[in-house]
């Protein structure tokens, strides 16, 4: 039961096709999980095809020229695994294609290929571990895929998605039982409160 | 904007709501009818080119790109399913994506596809819904004041990030979200319908 959805500006910005790349990884693999996001997205596609009745200018060719153009394949991505199509998409696989690098207490990160203006990475948390309070500059999103954590405002598991904003400051830890996997993407470099951050750390608290 | 473009409304012609589009787009899917996508093309294309100008191409993208979409439109018609989106709703994400690849040069990630219940038996009350649908958020669109109404198709051209569209006050949110709400509450029955 995904109870932490997409708001309406993701999903404008997702349907007008402005957010950043990352973002709209995010977007798209929350909507392969949330049919109620779905449909809001579909609404707002409705709001876009209303736009494009906003106002018109000449077209110089004519439609013949439409009949013999060469256009690009859209297929929509399949799922592998816990991970939705569009994620499986970028990662080229299943969770097993993670290239993970190691961040310290079984702490794990695969950075995803996305344009620069947001980054977008996959985080491995074993149950129990926690990554140490952190404020944003941006906006972070994080959608859980598999385990779940907690943070200050709420309990997060798969589907969820938190959107954190740069007034919060918060110390997510994976919750014990299942090692938790998430998709985080954020328009800004995170910053730490530690002077020397150790990215992760263990808690050992729950 | 970079670029001179007309700023009044599409005029002269009838508007993406008083024709039968999705009459036309079955005759485009399933006689390959030419004329009728030269109907389509009459209308769609010349929107098309004004949303990408107004989302910052030039006169000459815009117009390669609408003839993108429109070949688009014709190629894959057979993946245009009336019950799902209004025929304006399919073009427009069909122009959005182009947009992303062209203009911004990024990919765009897309959410699985579903199977959707009455795929080989489009139902033809379905059909219905979806067109008017968008034809009532057309209409609400075009009644919205004058400020409201830019600050949507801002949002739509990409000049509004996600963070100021979600500080902006002066969107009509409320506004739209009483009009979509037939359209969500169709969608949301469609997909519990899909999920049994």
């Amino acid at each position: 039961m995904i109870r932490h959805h997409l708001n309406d500006a993701l999903l404008m910005g997702y349907a007008a096709g402005t957010l950043p790349e990352a973002f709209s990884l995010v977007a798209a693999t929350h909507v392969s999980l949330c049919d109620d996001c779905r449909a809001r997205l579909g609404a707002f596609e409705v709001l876009g095809g209303a736009v494009l009745d906003e106002g018109s200018v000449a077209v110089t060719a004519g439609a013949e020229a439409c009949l013999t153009r060469q256009v690009n394949d859209i297929s929509a991505p399949a799922r592998s695994g816990i991970l939705p199509g569009p994620l499986a998409d970028y990662v080229g696989g299943g969770l097993e294609a993670v290239k993970w690098r190691p961040l310290g207490s079984g702490v794990r990160q695969a950075i995803l290929p996305t344009s620069r203006s947001a980054s977008a990475r996959l985080l491995y948390i074993p149950a129990g571990v926690a990554v140490p309070d952190h404020g944003h500059r941006g906006v972070e999103l994080t959608l859980v895929l598999q385990g779940a954590f907690r943070d200050a405002t709420d309990r997060f598991g798969p589907g969820d998605v938190e959107i954190a904003d740069q007034a919060m400051e918060h110390v997510p830890t994976a919750e014990a039982g299942l090692d938790c996997v998430c998709l985080a993407a954020t328009d800004a470099p995170l910053r730490f409160k530690d002077l020397v951050p150790r990215l992760l750390q263990p808690l050992f608290r729950i | 904007m970079p670029y001179a473009v007309p700023q009044d409304r599409a005029g002269g012609d009838l508007s993406n709501v008083d024709q039968d589009w999705p009459a036309v787009m079955a005759r485009v899917r399933d006689e390959r009818d030419r004329a009728a996508f030269g109907t389509l093309f009459g209308h769609f294309a010349p929107r098309v080119k004004y949303f990408l100008m107004r989302s910052g191409a030039s006169a000459s993208v815009a117009e390669d790109c609408a003839q993108d979409v429109m070949a688009t439109v014709w190629t894959k018609a057979v993946q245009y399913d009336g019950t799902r989106a209004s025929v304006a709703t399919w073009i427009f994400t069909i122009a959005r994506n182009r947009r992303i690849d062209v203009l911004r040069r990024e990919r765009r990630p897309e959410p699985e596809d579903l199977d959707w219940m009455g795929d080989d038996d489009p139902d033809q009350a379905d059909v219905y819904l979806a067109a008017e649908q968008a034809r009532i958020l057309t209409r609400a669109l075009a009644d919205l004041p004058e400020k409201q109404r830019a600050l949507i198709q801002r949002a739509y051209y990409g000049d509004l990030s996600h963070s100021e569209i979600a500080a902006e006050t002066g969107l009509p949110l409320g506004t739209i979200k009483s009009r979509i709400r037939l359209a969500l509450d169709r969608l949301r029955a469609k997909l519990s319908e899909t999920a049994k």
